[in-house]
């Protein structure tokens, strides 16, 4: 007789809905400064642990502790925090923009501000990123003209990328940002080729890329970490783990039975785990994992975890799915308060000195809005029709060039 | 401008208040937009066959982002109706194993955009499984997903894959356009015992679009086709539907381009029968051959690029079965063989103004 039991599905659920008091008590935070920072050149399997711990750098009283903490001068320390607060206005004011029916569509990173801005200022602009939506700040931290991505924001006559592009999917190859790709995961894994790439042509750059932490289910995810742990490619593995995929949280992706940071052991790379809303454990991570692929050792997987603060994108209501102030009970905080908060302990920074660089961010998205609006919002202006048919070749076979005709331009 | 987000509000709201599920004592018949239609399709199909289950990206306790399969995981289950890993070729790979075991999986593809990685499993895998196992697996799955332009999804959420479905033997294709059908097909294909491709007008969800961007968009409810029974019924795969009858020129059409295609006619004052193909795959050659028969003359009408697009097919059909009927070439108006541009939206998309001038050069184009 049979003595076994049914058999029955599990389906992943969160810990908390709408109308539920957010609960966190499941996390397993490590204490700050509690990690060891092992030697860049230690194997993958003797670092296993790191794929489970949390490297977290500044305490609750914000001071950095133990041995993760890059100690970084104070200047760069303000650039960090004030290219962060840039990005935070830039990403209100669109938002608003799309409200105003200004544009199509806007995804902000609300909460998750130190991961591209740390790794946007640690990398050169040599270093080709492979960025999701949510790396603004790798461009505003490198100075990229807030009013050229407002721009493409537009489609408006000056989007350098034509008009052709969802809101928000940049492209600026003389600033490290890789095309960005509608389609989730796909350019994780060309990251590592562009990495395999410097290699072959014995080249000292290096690429860092990202993925969601819902997106690490799609295949491209799991080829680029075969690929890079097989070539020992140079290139930075970031999984930016913000709990939610939308509407799906990160049990979805299989977050439950274990960290988004250990998928790496089994393809044998070494692996990170960091509290992304923690500026210097970010920065302390991205140092030892590019030193790693600068010189030889291949690539790294950091998980950075963190909480998407914003709803997923303009089109998208959270509130449908999670309660709705999980993001003020976020146990890590917020990366801007902690950054913030460090430098004044420190001496180097001041409420006053915020509230001004806060105005003075403000100001500065105001003017790239008034150059930007000036030249138009999506359909006031756009790139001449006939820009629709070029670039999809190299050169225009006889089907463009009817097509073209017909439409008159 | 805010299309997207516009429509995705709107189905929202839609839905909120009006779940569109079967009431066993409410009426037998209720205005329903497309949205509507299909979730009372799943609805009914799950409550009449446990075997029938229902997953895809958000598509388990948020109910999907177009709110398709909203109220079916309260109502039937976590074991029915469930949210997956980011993950095409993990969605469809899954249905094909549950498929092959004796299920019904229905799962949803978020925007057809997004159906590449699940390609291989489709074409080689669910197309083929009944072929290659000398029927012993079979693949009674469907896969749906919107598709289609119009609402400034950039390329990204606006393409019409349907010809990468077309062209392999083993699946079929269905496109619904309007609520009535959208119910009574999804119903069909969920029972049909070979993989269905299902794809849903994203632009038609909420309102019947004619392609005059510029009018207010028309909600369903005025519609004949969207007062939908809330029972089962089930509308053939295979059979097309005669939108609107006319004497002078066919136009073949299926999505959003039906009502495009309705909207051109007028426009150019010309007797046109309109035929919405509904399913590509098979195909309603009998009632192609018997109208172009009829009025001598043909324009099909797809939101797909030309080149290899669906278009080519018909009129190669066309061409070989009516050339002795033919007053004229035949005409496609088609999508342009670029990808789908966010800011030229509406020079892309081929609207009725592009249809009427097709249809009047077909008039004047006689030997
Ligand atoms: C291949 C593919 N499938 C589905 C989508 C639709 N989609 C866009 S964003 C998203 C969620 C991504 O979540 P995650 O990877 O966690 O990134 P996050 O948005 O949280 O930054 C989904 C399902 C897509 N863009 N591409
Ligand atoms: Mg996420």
């Amino acid at each position: 007789m049979k003595n076994t039991p049914t058999l029955s599905l599990r389906v992943p659920e969160p810990s908390g809905r709408p109308g539920d008091t957010p609960d966190f008590s499941h996390l397993k935070l490590d204490e700050p400064g509690a990690v060891a920072r092992p030697d860049v050149s230690t194997t993958p399997a003797e670092m296993r642990d790191h794929a489970f711990r949390l490297i977290r750098v500044l305490d609750d009283q914000g001071k950095a502790v133990g041995p993760w903490d890059p100690k970084l001068d104070p200047e760069t320390m303000r650039r960090g925090l004030k290219a962060m607060i840039l990005t935070r206005a830039f990403d209100d004011r669109m938002h608003r923009a799309h409200r105003q029916g200004k544009t199509s569509f806007y995804m902000k990173c609300t909460g998750e501000e130190a991961i591209a801005v740390a790794q946007g200022m640690i990398l050169s602009r040599e270093d080709m990123g492979f960025p999701t939506y949510r790396q603004q700040g790798l461009l505003i931290a490198r100075d990229y003209p807030l009013a050229t991505m407002m721009n493409q924001i537009y489609s408006n006559a000056e989007d350098p990328i034509k008009g052709r592009q969802l809101p928000i999917m940049y492209s600026a190859k003389d600033y490290g940002f890789f095309t960005i790709s509608g389609n989730l995961g796909t350019q994780y894994v060309q990251a590592v080729g562009w990495g395999m790439a410097s290699a072959i042509r014995g080249d000292d750059k290096i690429a860092i890329t990202w993925i969601g932490d819902g997106s690490t289910a799609e295949s491209d995810f799991h080829s680029a970490l075969t690929f890079a742990a097989v070539y020992r490619a140079p290139v930075i593995l970031n999984v930016v783990n913000n709990q939610w995929a939308i509407s799906s949280f990160q049990g979805i992706a299989g977050g439950l039975e274990t960290t988004f940071a250990s998928k790496g052991i089994g393809y044998g790379l070494p692996a990170l785990r960091v509290d992304g809303n923690d500026f210097l454990a970010v920065w302390a991570a991205t140092q030892w994992a590019e030193e790693r692929a600068r010189t030889n050792q291949g690539a790294t997987i950091i998980e950075l975890f963190t909480y998407r603060g914003a709803p997923h994108s303009t089109s998208d209501d959270p509130s449908r799915y999670r309660p709705g102030d999980e993001h003020e009970k976020w146990p890590l905080g917020d990366p801007i308060a902690r950054l913030k908060q460090h430098l004044i302990g420190l001496g180097e920074w001041s409420d006053a000195q915020q509230e001004e660089a806060e105005k003075e961010a403000v100001e500065k998205v105001r003017a790239a809005a008034r150059e930007s609006e000036a030249i138009g919002t999506l359909g006031q202006s756009r790139p001449s029709v006939k820009t629709m048919f070029e670039e999809v070749y190299a050169t225009e076979d006889w089907r463009l060039v009817e097509q073209r005709r017909e439409v008159g331009v | 401008m805010a299309e997207i987000n516009d429509k995705i509000e709107a189905d929202m709201v839609d839905q909120k208040d009006a779940p569109a599920s079967v009431a066993p004592d409410g009426p037998a018949i209720a205005s329903m937009n497309m949205i509507q239609a299909l979730n009372s399709a799943l609805d009914v199909k799950m409550a009449e066959d446990p075997t029938v289950v229902s997953y895809g990206e958000d598509a388990g306790y948020f109910g999907g982002v177009f709110r398709v399969t909203d109220h079916l995981q309260k109502k039937h289950g976590l074991n029915r109706s469930f949210d997956a890993p980011i993950s095409e070729s993990g969605i469809v790979g899954t249905a094909i194993g549950m498929a092959a075991y004796g299920l019904r999986p229905v799962v949803e593809i978020q925007f057809a955009d997004y159906i590449y990685p699940a390609y291989d499993q489709i074409v080689s895998e669910a197309a083929k499984m009944r072929y290659r196992s000398g029927g012993q697996f079979t693949t009674p799955m469907v896969v749906r997903s919107p598709y289609g332009g119009g609402i400034f999804g950039g390329q990204t959420h606006s393409q019409s894959p349907e010809s990468l479905f077309t062209h392999i033997a083993g699946l079929k294709v269905v496109i619904p356009s309007n609520p009535y059908d959208a119910k009574g097909l999804l119903t069909a294909a969920i029972e049909d015992d070979d993989p269905v491709i299902f794809f849903e007008p994203k632009r038609l969800y909420n309102g019947p679009f004619d392609g005059w961007h510029e009018k207010p968009v028309s909600p369903w409810k005025a519609q004949e086709l969207a007062q939908v029974p809330t029972g089962k019924y089930v509308e053939p795969i295979g059979k097309a539907r005669v939108m609107k009858e006319g004497a002078d020129v066919t136009i073949l059409a299926y999505g959003t381009m039906v009502w495009v295609a309705l909207a051109g006619a007028e426009h150019a004052g010309v007797d046109a029968e309109v035929i919405d193909l509904r399913t590509l795959v098979p195909l309603d050659i009998e009632a192609i051959e018997a109208s172009v028969k009829k009025t001598g003359r043909c324009v099909i009408v797809h939101e797909a690029p030309k080149t290899s697009g669906f278009g080519g097919e018909l009129s190669a059909l066309v061409q070989e079965r009516c050339f002795y009927h033919l007053e004229a070439p035949v005409a496609r108006v088609t999508g342009w063989d670029t990808p789908y541009p966010h800011a030229f939206e509406w020079e892309y998309f081929p609207g009725p103004q592009r249809v009427a001038d097709a249809l009047k050069a077909v008039m004047t184009g006689g030997r």
